[in-house]
C-alpha cells in the first residue's frame, strides 16, 4: 500500500487534501537532509529519473536535478535543442526511445498544456509535471503550500492573493487548487485582460485593484509577469502594469499588518515587484528556492521510492 | 493477519528494573557519561532512549543528550516491502563528531534496520564508537550485527512477533510474546 493513491503527479487536482498533507509533511523530513553533513541519501539507489525539459527552465530543472541526486537516483538531462525533437521527431517518439533505454520516472515540462498526460497513457514509467503550458505546475504550488505552512502552521482560513498574470499561469492555477483543497481562501488580482474567463467558478475572490487585494490578504504570491504579454496588446506598456499593479513599499505600507511576499522567479525587479520588498524581512523567496528541493524530494519519494515491485 | 498473545514476558516492575539495569551498563563501558550521546529509533525506541537518560541522570546527576532517528530512508526492503512506510522525524541535536553514541531500538530482529540506522548515522557526523542497546533480542539475525546491551534475550519462532509497549504510546509498560497467523 503506498501513502498516495496516484502513480503519477499530472496535477493537483487529481490529489486529495490527505495526500497534499502526507507530501508536505514528509517534505518536513526531506528539508532537515538538505542541512546535514552529507546532504544525500541512499533512498532511490538504482532508479533512473529523466528530466525531459522541452521548454526553457533552469530553475526548475536545476531544483528537480538536485532532489534527484539528493535522493541518490541516476539522472539524466534532456532538453528540446539538440536533440532529435529539432531533427523532426515527434515527442513520443522521443520519449519512447528514452523509455527503451529503461528509466522509472519522467520528469516533463512542455509548453503544450495536456503533454505530461499524453506520455502517461503511452510511458510505463511514472510522469512529473514540471510544467505544461498554462495548465498546472504542481511541485511549484506544493512548495508555496509548505513556505505558506512554515509560516502560519496551517493553511486552514489564510488568505492568499496572486496577483498578476492569471491567464497565463500554471504556477496561479495549480495555486488555486491546491489552497482551496486546503482550505485557504484565494483571492485573484490582475488586469481584466489577464484574468481568465469563468475563474470565479474555481471558487477565488476577483479584483482588479492591488490595494483591495492587499488589504484583504495575508499572503501575496506574486507571478512573473511576461514581457511579450504587452507586446501582444494585454496591457498597454511595463510602466502602467508597474503602476497599478507592481506590489511596491508604499502600497504594502497600508495594509493593517505585514504580508508574506512570495514569487515563484525569476523576479523583473522595479516591475511586478519592487526591490525593497523583495529583499524585505517579510519576503520568503529564498525560502521557497529551499523548500522546492524538499518537496520535490518528497514527491519523487512517495511515487518512486516505495512501490512494490510486481514480482516481489 | 490475525494475532494471539502467546506470553507476557515482562511486566511494568521488570521493565523499570531492565531500563535501570540497561542505564548502569552503558555508564560503566562507557566509565561515565563523557561525550555520551543516545540516540533512538523512531518509534518505541525514542521512549525508551528517553527513559535510559532520566535513568542516568538519577545515578550520575549528568545529563545525557538524546537524538531521535528515522532510518526510512536507508532501508533496502523499500522495493519489496508492500507497505511504504512514512518518513518521521530525525533530530539528533548534537554534534556526533567523536562521541560514544548508543544506539537504541526495541526489539532486535534480523539486524537490517541497524545497518540502515548506522549507515544514517555516518551521513549525520562520524562518533567515536556506535553501540547497540535493545530491549529485546529476539534472534533471526541476517546481518553481521551484535547489541552491546540486551534487555532480554527471548528465543523466537519466525511464527511469533515480540511486541514492546510503553506507556508513551500504549496504556502499559510491557513485553508480549504474540502469535502470528500470516
Amino acid at each position: 500500500m503506498s501513502l498516495l493513491s496516484q502513480k503519477h503527479m499530472l496535477g493537483l487536482s487529481d490529489y486529495s487534501a490527505e495526500e497534499i498533507q502526507t507530501i508536505l509533511d514528509t517534505s518536513l523530513q526531506m528539508r532537515d537532509i538538505l542541512d546535514r553533513p552529507v546532504k544525500k541519501v541512499p533512498t532511490l539507489r538504482g532508479v533512473t529519473v529523466v528530466n525531459l525539459f522541452l521548454e526553457n527552465s533552469t530553475r526548475t530543472r536545476t531544483s528537480f536535478e538536485l532532489a534527484e541526486k539528493r535522493l541518490s537516483a541516476d539522472t539524466l538531462n534532456f532538453s528540446a535543442s539538440g536533440s532529435a525533437l529539432s531533427k523532426g521527431e515527434t515527442m513520443l517518439d522521443t520519449a519512447l526511445n528514452i523509455e527503451a533505454m529503461k528509466v522509472d520516472v519522467v520528469i516533463m515540462r512542455h509548453k503544450s498544456p495536456g503533454s505530461p498526460h499524453f506520455l502517461a497513457r503511452h510511458l510505463e514509467s511514472i510522469i512529473i509535471n514540471a510544467g505544461d503550458g498554462r495548465h498546472e505546475h504542481p511541485t511549484q504550488a506544493l512548495l508555496d503550500m509548505m513556505t505558506l505552512r512554515d509560516k502560519y502552521g496551517s493553511l486552514k482560513g489564510l488568505r492568499v492573493a496572486l496577483v498578476g498574470d492569471i491567464l497565463h499561469s500554471r504556477v496561479a492555477m495549480s495555486n488555486i487548487i491546491g489552497l482551496k483543497k486546503m482550505g485557504a481562501e484565494v483571492i485573484i488580482c490582475g488586469p481584466a485582460t489577464l484574468i481568465p474567463r469563468g475563474i470565479e467558478r474555481m471558487g477565488v475572490e476577483i479584483t482588479n485593484h492591488l490595494d483591495e487585494a492587499i488589504q484583504r490578504a495575508d499572503a501575496l504570491n506574486i507571478l512573473r509577469i511576461q514581457l511579450e504579454r504587452q507586446t501582444a496588446g494585454l496591457f498597454p506598456s511595463l510602466r502602467e502594469y508597474h503602476k497599478y499593479f507592481g506590489v511596491t513599499r508604499a502600497r504594502l505600507d497600508k495594509a493593517s499588518s505585514p504580508l508574506t511576499i512570495l514569487h515563484p522567479g525569476p523576479m523583473n525587479r522595479g516591475i511586478e515587484i519592487t526591490s525593497d520588498v523583495a529583499d524585505s524581512e517579510h519576503s520568503v523567496i529564498l525560502q521557497q528556492v529551499t523548500n522546492g528541493v524538499a518537496v520535490r524530494m518528497a514527491v519523487l519519494y512517495l511515487l518512486a521510492g516505495g512501490r512494490a515491485e510486481p514480482s516481489a | 493477519m490475525e494475532t494471539k498473545v502467546k506470553a507476557k514476558l515482562v511486566d511494568a516492575a521488570g521493565f523499570s528494573r531492565t531500563i535501570t539495569r540497561i542505564a548502569h551498563e552503558i555508564i560503566e563501558r562507557n566509565r561515565g557519561t563523557e561525550r555520551l550521546g543516545l540516540v533512538g529509533m523512531q518509534t518505541r525506541g525514542v521512549y525508551i532512549a528517553k527513559r535510559v537518560a532520566a535513568k542516568i541522570r538519577e545515578i550520575e546527576n549528568m545529563d545525557v543528550p538524546v537524538g531521535v532517528l528515522d532510518a526510512t530512508l536507508y532501508r533496502d526492503d523499500y522495493r519489496t516491502s508492500l507497505r511504504q512506510p512514512s518518513v518521521q522525524q530525525t533530530d539528533i541535536p548534537f554534534d556526533l563528531y567523536d562521541m560514544n553514541v548508543v544506539l537504541v531500538d526495541d526489539v532486535l530482529y534480523t539486524g537490517r534496520t541497524v545497518r540502515a540506522a548506522l549507515e544514517a548515522i555516518m551521513d549525520n557526523g562520524r562518533p567515536k564508537r556506535v553501540q547497540l542497546a535493545v530491549m529485546v533480542d529476539r534472534g533471526h539475525r541476517e546481518l553481521p550485527i551484535k547489541p552491546d546491551f540486551i534487555g532480554k534475550n527471548v528465543p523466537t519462532s519466525i511464527n511469533e512477533e515480540v511486541q514492546v509497549h510503553m506507556t508513551e504510546v500504549d496504556d502499559e509498560d510491557a513485553i508480549y510474546l504474540v502469535e502470528v497467523d500470516k
